[in-house]
């Protein structure tokens, strides 16, 4: 069995403040890592090997700084990495980005399975994992919760609807995306580390690639962003104190005046 | 002049709201550029008086694609199916709803027809002179917008957020053609099947959906408590949901999970109850309409963007609240 996880390095969230000043988030000493999201298909893949045998190869595109995401999939335990990088592919957006990865996998030759986090929390688009599939013709379950089954080049699965689960059966090889309940990601080990630090990444330019220039990066991309705001996220809302008997009544009806005010009740 | 279209959703014979919701949207942009909008529906046995609803709530006209291999959504046949539409009627603009079905057919379709696509917009707009769709949407856990465009392309296409518009009154004077259509041959794509379909139990019911929404996060203490929080909800016609934190504790299941790896969220109300506000969390729900955060600590994150906050004990606090709601029910309407 054959598995490719792409991932993608974002940002670091958890520990940003936000300004109280302007109301925005201060971007300041923010480290990358692997989109959160993603750490969920890594996992998948490495259950998928360790039940039914085979290699999980790890793929992202990005600059060279996201080999370091790279071995950190290769330390939770992934068995090789491989990078597409290029000045080229500089400022795709989802189209562009889908192409690239497609034309990089199929330069790695066969596959069965393709796992995708849902969507990364940087760009939070989810479009590149449905983008993959239709340039490779693959099979596509999007928001998988659950591999039921495994067998004879079929697989079973759960993906996450709004009014439930719906139960998907595809033939291999196929493309998932998934969400948080497929698994539970493990830590590297520091035997996982060793290998990581020990490995060497496959790095993909535009030059080993079977693409068209006028289809990469910021040039190849169909859409333009042409403005960005930094919204103020604080509202300054009213707030009041419901301490003791008599302030607890008083702030409850000061709430309810709110709502009756907004026509929410 | 082509046309604006949205792709409307059904489930079991029935249109889903967020099919309304989009149309108020297409009707804006249609009007601005003087054309006709189009409610785009691929499915199996919708009837026709159901279909008019959405004339009446905006569309000028209607394509159905009426095919039992579309009963339930599988991205292929569908983006097959939607495709060979666009390359036929070639629209102006496409807007589909940015739900689990949308955001999964229209990135597909975006390959397909070779077109950008901007996800999970929460402002739409028509560029002056070049008619472009300007299309605008949170990124970076909500903290940026961006403004987007597709030129030299066609069609524009995004994905709208669900909950981030009304829908229009029903009008039932409209008057507008509903075209049935066949699916294609060629277009099945036999190889995806759905075999099973298991619903949530109803606690979990689509938090993407409602109108308001009622949260708790750490401050919950433990499980139980959440019963108070589901007696809120009730009193108030929403449903319960929580944080990664309520969740990850096993309070809540995944599909409530509310933030940066769960649900975004735009209800017309949500309720925070023990809930801090991380930066995760905040992003899923910066673009509700009203916030009413209950906490303890008067320097919780979650009171910077709550348009109404009480500082106090959530246990205190919400049983009072449901006391009075619950009279409020009883006696007002």
């Amino acid at each position: 069995m054959r598995i490719i996880v792409t991932i993608k390095q974002v940002p670091e969230t958890s520990n940003v403040k936000m300004d109280k000043e302007t109301g925005t988030m201060i971007r300041e000493g923010v480290v990358s890592v692997i989109n959160p999201l993603d750490l969920y298909a890594i996992e998948a893949g490495i259950e998928i090997k360790e039940l039914h045998g085979g290699h999980v190869t790890v793929c992202t595109m990005g600059p060279p700084s996201a080999a370091k995401a790279l071995k950190e999939a290769i330390a939770m335990g992934c068995d090789e990495g491989v990078l597409v990088s290029d000045k080229k592919f500089a400022g795709a957006d989802t189209w562009a980005t889908s192409y690239t990865l497609g034309a990089a996998i199929k330069e790695l030759g066969p596959f069965d399975l393709i796992l995708a986090g849902e969507r990364a929390t940087d760009g939070d688009t989810g479009q590149v994992g449905p983008g993959l599939a239709a340039w490779l013709g693959l099979p596509l379950a999007t928001y998988v919760s659950k591999i039921c089954s495994l067998e004879n080049n079929q697989l079973t699965v759960e993906r996450l609807v709004e009014d439930g689960y719906q139960v998907l059966q595809l033939p291999m090889p196929a493309l998932l995306t998934v969400v948080k309940e497929i698994s539970n990601p493990r830590l590297p080990t520091l035997r996982g580390k060793k290998k990581a630090r020990a490995s060497q990444l496959r790095v993909l330019s535009a030059r080993d690639l079977e693409v068209q220039e006028s289809h990469l990066g910021l040039k190849g991309s169909p859409t333009k962003v042409v403005k960005i705001e930094y919204p103020k996220v604080t509202r300054g809302g009213k707030m009041v104190k419901a301490s003791g008997e008599e302030g607890l009544h008083t702030a409850v009806s000061a709430l309810f005046a709110f709502l009756a005010e907004k026509e929410l009740i | 002049m082509s046309y604006v279209w949205t792709i409307a959703e059904q489930n079991k014979g029935r249109l889903r709201e967020v099919s309304f919701e989009l149309l108020c949207r297409g009707r804006k942009l249609a009007d601005k550029m003087n054309t006709k909008l189009c409610s785009v529906l691929l499915g199996s046995n919708v009837a026709d008086d159901i279909l008019q609803e959405l004339i009446s709530r905006g569309a000028d006209e209607v394509y159905f694609i009426d095919d039992p291999r579309l009963a339930s959504f599988i991205v292929e046949t569908h983006s097959n199916a939607l495709s060979d539409l666009i390359k036929k009627y070639k629209p102006h603009t496409i807007l589909a709803a940015a739900t689990s079905s949308g955001r999964t057919m229209m990135p597909y379709v975006a390959i397909q027809v070779s077109t950008g696509l901007t996800a999970d917009c929460t402002e739409l707009d028509i560029e002056e002179g070049t008619n472009y769709l300007l299309q605008t949407r949170p990124a970076i856990g909500g903290n940026i917008m961006a403004t987007i465009k597709t030129p030299d392309h066609s069609p524009q296409m995004a994905t709208v957020r669900p909950k981030s518009s009304r829908p229009l009154p029903l009008d039932p004077t409209r008057r507008g053609k509903i075209v049935r259509l066949p699916l294609p041959d060629g277009l099945y794509d036999p190889r995806v099947r759905e075999v099973g379909f298991r619903m949530s139990h109803e606690d979990s019911a689509s938090i993407e959906e409602a109108d308001i929404v009622v949260a708790g996060g750490k401050g919950m203490k433990k499980s139980d408590n959440f019963a108070m929080l589901r007696t809120m909800a009730r009193h108030l016609g929403g449903v319960v949901g929580g944080t990664r934190d309520a969740v990850d504790r096993g309070w809540l299941t995944y599909p409530q999970q509310i933030g940066l790896s769960g649900k975004t969220i735009s209800p017309k109300l949500y309720v925070a109850a023990g809930v801090s506000g991380s930066i995760q969390h905040l992003a899923g729900i910066k673009t509700s309409e009203y916030i009413v955060a209950i906490n303890q600590d008067p320097e919780a994150n979650i009171f910077q963007v709550a348009d109404f906050g009480i500082v106090g004990n959530l246990f205190e606090v919400v049983p009072l609240i449901n006391a009075r709601l619950e009279a409020h029910n009883k006696g007002g309407k």
